[in-house]
């Protein structure tokens, strides 16, 4: 296990109790910077939860969670840490450019940003535009756009990828490894199983516990599987028979 | 507390409110064509004198109200709100931002409502005119702040609409513009005594009965802005940075 110093997310022991049942019951992780680190569960697991714990918005009933050697939410860490919410959270009746804009008055970062990242999201094109009026996919994007404002050192985003077309989000995977080649840390998570082999490492989430912390090469591995979800199928079974 | 984060905050509402052509409309006409009509109703009686002025308070007052607790609710669940207090934003940024550009926005309406009505409408006012703006403003400032704080308390956006005749028309009722307030029943009259608007409404029937603004006028306008500090204070305590 890393030490807490280098690693760029650290969450011990971390308990979150939402109406009464617990969402996260002792998670612990590291995870290194520079990479792009995929938190993989079905819908319902905590992988929300868990990226609210570590951007600092979720009130956490026991345990901690240090980003960069900080504690999570610091007011240090505001203009380090990009996040993305699952749903878009942008001023639907601005234009695209406007909404960037704000944001980046906001964050201080400097001119030339926000076509720095309208390049990066492609959709440079569309600055003028109400952003109520694009596609699920084209919101997605300016949303994201939102977050790589300021190039933060950590990117916390949930569920990036979903509505895009099979090219879009190969072109943002793209991105992400380019953002981690340059020394950001990503912590990226979805659904869909079969993205996981663009990452890193691997975080596999199921009823508010991990069930596996591990690059994908050693998962399979240790598996026996030839895919990511017959690994998670595996995992699961292992958790239920030790469990029993 | 960054000046360049409260004038960004400032200047994307009144573009939010500068793509939304309609509702500018009706902020500036509705209340115009409110005074006309009352003008023409009571053509002829003393009472467009009596009521005329304080309705020119009561007016910003609703109208901030409904806007300011729509709008921060939107802010809540679109998840702007979340996004932000990531940022390097402080509670008093979010509020002074909306201030301005809501304080700007009350100041157009009430100069229209304000020439239309001492001009073509005849409205008598023996005080400084430009008294009864700044009267106004403070009007719509409390409007904002209570909007604000009961935003905090309603879950959607029907709630909040229902919070207007639960909140605004009470003090509506008891401010003196029905009945003068020194000839309510005690018990009533204790409760106007502790509603802001009645305040408000002491201070515009001041200004336009005597050519001279006495202390009176002066305390009456201390407590409004008293009450508008309490209220935004209130309602910053609302806007939680960490959510269960």
């Amino acid at each position: 296990m890393m030490n807490n110093g280098t690693a760029a997310i650290s969450v011990r022991e971390l308990r979150v109790v939402r109406g009464g049942r617990a969402v996260l019951d002792g998670v612990t992780f590291d995870v290194p910077r520079g990479t792009v680190t995929g938190l993989l569960g079905p819908s319902g697991c905590g992988k929300s939860t868990l990226m609210r714990s570590i951007v600092g918005v979720q009130v956490v009933a026991s345990g901690a969670v240090e980003v960069m050697g900080r504690l999570a939410g610091a007011p240090r860490l505001r203009r380090s840490v990009g996040y993305v919410t699952q749903a878009p959270s942008v001023y639907r009746d601005l234009t695209v450019g406007e909404n960037l804009r704000y944001f980046a008055r906001v964050l201080g970062a400097r001119d030339g940003d926000v076509e720095r990242v309208l390049d990066e999201v492609d959709l440079r094109s569309n600055v003028d535009i109400v952003t109520g009026r694009l596609s699920g996919g084209q919101e997605a994007r300016v949303s994201l756009a939102a977050a790589l404002l300021g190039s933060p050192d950590l990117l916390v985003l949930d569920e990036p990828t979903v509505g895009l077309d099979p090219v879009l989000r190969r072109d943002i995977w793209a991105l992400f490894a380019r953002l981690a080649e340059s020394g950001t840390t990503l912590l990226v998570s979805s659904h869909v199983m079969d993205e996981a082999t663009r990452c890193e490492r691997l975080l596999l989430m199921r009823a508010g516990r991990i069930l596996a912390d591990d690059t994908p090469g050693a998962l399979l591995e240790r598996t026996g599987s030839t895919d990511i979800e017959s690994a998670f199928l595996d995992l699961v079974e292992q958790a239920e028979r030790s469990a029993a | 507390m960054n000046p360049r984060i409260t004038l960004a905050t400032a200047g994307r509402v009144l573009a939010q409110l500068r793509h939304d052509h309609r509702t500018m409309a009706l902020l500036v006409a509705v209340p115009c064509v409110l005074m006309s009509l009352l003008a023409w109703i009571f053509d002829g009686t003393p009472m467009f004198d009596r009521i005329g002025a304080p309705l020119l308070g009561v007016f910003p007052f609703v109208v901030m109200f409904l806007v300011t607790s729509v709008a921060t609710l939107r802010e809540r669940t679109s998840g702007t709100l979340e996004r932000l207090l990531t940022m390097p934003m402080s509670r008093l940024d979010l509020l002074l931002g909306y201030a301005l550009a809501f304080g700007l926005l009350a100041t157009v309406q009430a100069a229209v409502v304000t020439t239309l009505s001492v001009t073509a409408l005849g409205l008598d006012v023996a005080g400084p005119v430009w008294l009864l703006l700044v009267v106004a403003v403070l009007d719509a400032l409390l409007g904002m702040a209570l909007g604000l704080l009961v935003s905090a308390f309603a879950a959607t956006e029907f709630q909040a609409v229902q919070f207007m005749p639960a909140f605004v028309l009470p003090q509506s009722l008891l401010c003196g513009l029905l009945v003068p307030r020194d000839t309510l029943d005690t018990a009533l009259r204790l409760v106007s005594d502790v509603l802001p608007l009645s305040y408000a409404v002491d201070a515009m029937r001041d200004i336009t009965a005597s050519d001279t603004v006495g202390p009176g006028t002066w305390g009456d306008l201390s407590v409004v802005g008293t009450a508008i500090v309490v209220a935004l204070a209130l309602g910053a305590a609302t806007l939680r940075r960490r959510t269960p």
